[in-house]
């Protein structure tokens, strides 16, 4: 009985690589989103709300519900359980209204 | 627009889930320039979903039912002249009339040789990205549209779903397909709909405890039409084996109850569940609690379809109360140019979405050519297929719509809420806010209560509190389903906009 899901599909992956989680060093697969790697170290949230201050992370997981916004390599609102993780991404808690780049 | 010189595609498809690659490979078989868009960077749509590369995943097909029939149109897309255009977010089509004063986008249906006969053609706005960030918009032109975007997950609130651990059922499935993450080790499956049971079969095989699955339908109501049941045998075996796994996990199914009460402070420690009665109201006394550190809640799927109602294509009302576009015997909506495909049309699973596609790619390119779509057997394609795709379409359509009435939200569900509990996640609206404009403010629709409380008005478009918000603004009547109408489909810099009338990237075939 497969005990992973890595073991479920018999991953073979290429070599993991660190990324940052608040500063904390959390290791990701590549190939894996930014919220499947803080998944994989058993971190669910990621952002704050902007009215309650309340944890949030990946809800949907397919890109439509944005719960997931979090602060990539200083970069506000995107959407983790899309963007890719790099080596050496800065993932930051995004707190409150993320408007901190309105430049058009 | 400045005019481009360039020719458009024959066909642009947007969606590259099973529908849209069916629908884009059948095309290009038969001989149409195809733009297949795509937001992922991989083909499969949400249904086969699948790791990346570099996961090195030696048996994607675990994780999945009827891997064989994706694969096969995989391969088929590799081998074909399509354009698979990965990492394309589109956010608009419109439709430009050519030179020869065409209709110029009124919508009205045309009798023949409509769409592409007359120069009339599609632009279809794109931004590009994993995330849709990078700054490098892309117009695409083309003759005729298949629309193929498949659906996302439905959802109800309850006390405590905003905790972190609480998650998508279909939402923890695609993590876990593409991946290989779980949001838990101990996972509480719940909601309502056929997914559930495959959710938890796939959580369990990849190492999930799964201490129940908790459903607010009963299951008997399909048994109230066997013949839907009878001609489909292939959905009942693909709920036998979901039903033998999860016997073989040991996994607790518990009919007509609901997750009440989420438990925990910064995330999920346990669930209440409760029996709910034929209207999916709470049974007082029956709350039990289940310990897990997750939750994986759905309550069916929503079709996706704001491309399409933002053109004015005409929408049908489904069993479940979600509204599907209104289309043809051969896929085309009620606009002309415009077909549809797949989940778009009324969620219907895989199966039915590669029938649909294929149905829609053969009727495109009859039409592109000026011909009838049945039968078209002097173009080297088999006789009668047209009419096999129809009759299968139809038969796996009838299961549908049972399904969909299954599964169909009871009245009584508003009575899990409380006055705090968020109904809007993105603008922390209350229950008790949202009670409020309806009973003091007189709002009766979720228009009125959005302008009143900001409900709906978030990053996601309403796209996960729409039902609730319908639900509680129609009170003691049917809610409305909410109005996919939406002037863009996704987020779009204000940079993109403004570049609009600047030579943009265009993609050609």
């Amino acid at each position: 009985m497969a005990r992973t899901p890595a073991d479920l599909v018999g991953a073979q992956p290429d070599p993991p690589f660190e990324i940052t989680f608040d500063g904390r060093s959390v290791t990701a697969l590549p190939g894996q989103t930014v919220a499947a790697a803080l998944w994989g170290a058993g971190i669910l949230a990621w952002r704050t709300t902007r009215e309650g201050g309340r944890p949030r992370g990946a809800f949907c997981g397919i890109g439509q519900c944005y719960d997931c916004l979090a602060t990539v390599n200083g970069e506000p609102n995107r959407r983790a359980c899309l963007v890719p993780a790099r080596p050496g991404d800065a993932i930051t808690t995004q707190e409150g209204h993320g408007h901190d780049r309105l430049a058009v | 627009m400045t005019a481009s010189p360039s020719e458009p595609y024959d066909l642009a498809v947007v969606g590259a889930g099973s529908a849209g690659l069916a629908g884009a490979v059948t095309a290009s078989e038969l001989g149409l320039s195809v733009a297949l868009l795509d937001s992922s960077t991989q083909s499969g749509g949400q249904f086969y979903r699948h790791p990346a590369p570099a996961l090195g995943a030696v048996r994607p097909e675990a994780l999945h039912h009827d891997w064989s029939a994706f694969s096969d149109l995989r391969r088929r897309l590799g081998a074909s002249t399509v354009d698979h255009l990965t990492g394309h977010h589109v956010w608009s089509f419109i439709r430009e009339s050519g030179g020869s004063g065409g209709s110029g986008g009124s919508g009205e249906p045309e009798e023949s040789g409509g769409s592409g006969a007359d120069g009339e053609s599609w632009t279809v706005h794109a931004i590009t990205g994993a995330d849709g960030t990078e700054e490098r918009p892309v117009r695409i032109r083309a003759r005729a549209l298949l629309l193929a975007t498949g659906a996302y997950e439905r959802q109800l609130p309850f006390p405590g779903w905003t905790l972190p651990g609480v998650v998508g059922a279909g939402g923890a499935q695609a993590m876990l397909k593409s991946g290989l993450v779980l949001p838990g080790r101990r996972i509480v499956v719940a909601g309502s709909g056929p997914l559930l049971l495959a959710v938890a079969s796939s959580l369990a095989a990849a190492g999930a405890r799964v201490p129940a699955v908790v459903e607010a339908a009963g299951y008997l109501r399909y048994a109230r039409s066997p013949r839907a049941l009878a001609t489909n045998p292939a959905k009942a075996a693909e709920a036998l084996v979901h039903g033998a796994a999860l016997l073989r996990h040991r996994v607790r199914v518990l009919p007509r109850s609901a997750v009440t009460e989420v438990h925990g402070t910064d995330r999920v420690e346990a669930v209440t569940v409760s029996r709910l009665d034929g209207d999916w109201t709470p049974v007082p006394g029956t709350g039990r609690r289940i310990a897990c550190d997750a939750l994986a809640v759905g309550h069916g799927l929503v079709p996706q379809i704001e491309l399409a109602t933002a053109v004015g294509c005409a929408t049908r009302a489904l069993p479940d109360g979600t509204l599907g576009l209104a289309l043809s015997e051969f896929q085309e909506t009620s606009v002309a140019g415009l077909w549809a495909a797949g989940e778009t049309g009324g969620v219907g699973g895989a199966g039915l979405a590669r029938t649909e596609g294929e149905l829609a790619g053969r009727a495109i390119a009859a039409r592109l050519r000026g011909r009838r779509a049945d039968p078209a057997p002097d173009r080297g394609v088999r006789p009668g297929r047209v009419g096999e795709l129809r009759r299968r379409r139809d038969r796996m359509r009838a299961f549908a719509d049972v399904m969909s009435a299954a599964h169909a939200p009871g009245p009584g569900w508003p009575a899990w809420l409380e006055d705090e509990t968020d109904v809007c996640r993105c603008e922390e609206v209350t229950a008790g806010r949202v009670r409020e404009a309806v009973t003091d403010l007189g709002a009766r629709d979720a228009r009125t209560v959005k302008l009143l409380t900001r409900a709906g008005m978030g990053w996601c478009q309403g796209r996960m509190c729409g039902t609730a918000v319908a639900c509680l603004a129609a009170r003691d009547g049917a809610p409305e389903p909410p109005a996919e109408r939406r002037p863009f489909a996704v987020p779009v810099p204000l940079a993109t906009l403004a570049a609009l009338d600047e030579p943009t990237v265009e993609q050609t075939p």
